[in-house]
């Protein structure tokens, strides 16, 4: 069977992206190969481990249980569009200044992950941030340095509504 | 892995994603959030010649009271549904429920309407429709049909939607504020494959339990509805008595297999000791507490 390509347009980063893609493909693959964004990272591809964790449309997805085609017409964001725009630079800091990240493969979805619970639970105890970074898996088992950084994100926003990002 | 080619179409009616299905039969799969398709297509457990991306068909995706029920479109996410005020006001089992879905970003994909087709007997939705009575509203090429989700479920991944259907729609009664409801869960980590779980509804009259539902996730080939233990608790105070008669109602009412950590005698004890959570949390108000392990 011949494999056929669609075309696909939508938004990466903010700017506009159209190409061919094999129905197939993932978005994460897409990502990664089509578009040189290797910032996220492919894991198990069965949508378990979190690592390809990327946004569409403002939300978290798996980027391994996405095609590239279901993509089409909406807006992507990286971990790269999201490290220019500033927007996760405090949770950034506070991943260095706590030690939230050893061999770092994780680290691009996991803040994806946290900053969700930033922007939708500015209040979430220890309990809910363990709950909601539960997809996300970090094979160095780093988890109480990464929950003592968004925990500090998390305060440190609350004290300073002004100054998120920065 | 990656998934096998396949060539794939986004319909924008419900009539031509139907129309397709009718040309490729089960060559055919339809794509909604795809958070478990998608897995089956990477590992290539599944290997369709086309794909039918109905994730954009206007009209299925929403939750609106109607009458003496809530519809849920077949599109909505788990997200949605656990943020619906709504829902949590006219349908709390579904807002008890939602957590113990996977994660966030598969709840932000994954919708009911996919859950409910896949029909997996450990997710969440399969069992919460048993336990409500709520209603499959599914079309095909004869036009719409609505099935009690209480004749559904027939066997493990069977059930009565044909290849070439499409659910659009879940009808759950409206839960009148004076029966509570508990959803409880099992699993090794938060939003893991469920070892065992319940949906559990009734109304406390004088301390004792009326119209009771009770349905298991994990304890059989499918979403199990516990009918004998339904009725060792109707009309009862659920003393240690009652309780014990109910438990050993569960013998009868499931049927659980062993998974690769827990054994199938386990999940019976498990079951049972939910049992008893359940009706604990029920007689103190029922609440939106998470069950965790």
């Amino acid at each position: 069977m011949a494999l056929p390509e669609t075309e696909i347009t939508l938004r990466v980063n903010g700017e506009t992206v159209r190409k061919r893609v094999e129905p197939r493909q993932h978005l994460i693959d897409f990502l990664r190969e089509g578009l040189d964004l290797t910032g996220s990272h492919v894991g198990c591809e069965h949508g378990v481990c979190g690592a390809c964790t990327v946004r569409v449309d403002g939300r978290i997805v798996r980027g391994c249980l996405m095609l590239a085609v279901q993509a089409d017409g909406r807006s992507v964001e990286t971990i790269e569009g999201v490290s220019d725009s500033g927007e996760l630079a405090d949770l950034q800091h506070a991943f260095h200044q706590r030690n939230a990240l050893q061999c770092g493969f994780c680290t691009p979805g996991m803040l994806l992950c946290a900053g969700e619970l930033l922007a939708t639970t500015p209040a979430a105890t220890r309990e809910q941030i363990r709950e909601h970074i539960s997809g996300n898996y970090c094979r160095c088992t780093g988890y109480q340095a990464i929950v003592d950084a968004i925990e500090t994100t998390l305060a440190s926003r609350r004290a300073n509504p002004a100054g998120a990002g920065t | 892995m990656k998934p096998s080619a396949f060539d794939y179409v986004r319909p924008s009616s419900v009539d031509e994603a139907i129309a397709h299905l009718e040309q490729f039969g089960d060559r055919a799969k339809v794509i909604a959030g795809g958070q478990t398709l998608m897995a089956t297509l990477n590992m290539r457990l599944s290997a369709p010649e086309l794909l039918v991306d109905i994730g954009r068909i206007p009209g299925l995706s929403g939750i609106e009271v109607r009458g003496s029920l809530v519809s849920i479109g077949a599109l909505t996410t788990h997200r949605e549904i656990e943020r619906s005020a709504l829902l949590a006001r006219h349908v709390p089992l579904l807002t008890q429920a939602a957590p113990h879905i996977a994660h966030a970003a598969i709840r932000n994909s994954g919708t009911i309407g996919g859950s409910i087709a896949f029909a997996d007997p450990a997710a969440e939705w399969p069992a919460c429709c048993l336990a409500l009575d709520a209603v499959i509203v599914i079309r095909g090429a004869g036009g719409e049909r609505r099935v009690p989700a209480r004749n559904y479920f027939h066997n493990l991944y069977e059930t009565d939607l044909s290849a070439t259907e499409i659910i659009t729609a879940i009808e759950c009664p409206i839960t009148p504020p004076a029966r509570r409801s508990v959803f409880l869960e099992l699993a090794r980590r938060q939003g893991d494959y469920a070892i065992v779980g319940l949906a559990l509804l009734a109304r406390i009259d004088a301390d004792k339990l009326h119209e009771v539902a009770l349905a298991f996730v994990g304890a059989g080939p499918t979403p199990m509805l516990a009918t004998t233990a339904m009725t060792a608790l109707e009309g009862r105070t659920p003393d240690a008595e009652t309780l014990h008669a109910a438990r050993e109602a569960l013998t009868r009412d499931l049927d659980p297999g062993p998974d690769l950590y827990t054994s199938a005698a386990t999940k019976r004890h498990l079951a049972g000791v939910l049992l008893g959570r359940a009706i604990a949390q029920l007689m103190s108000g029922g609440d939106q507490t998470h069950g965790t392990a």
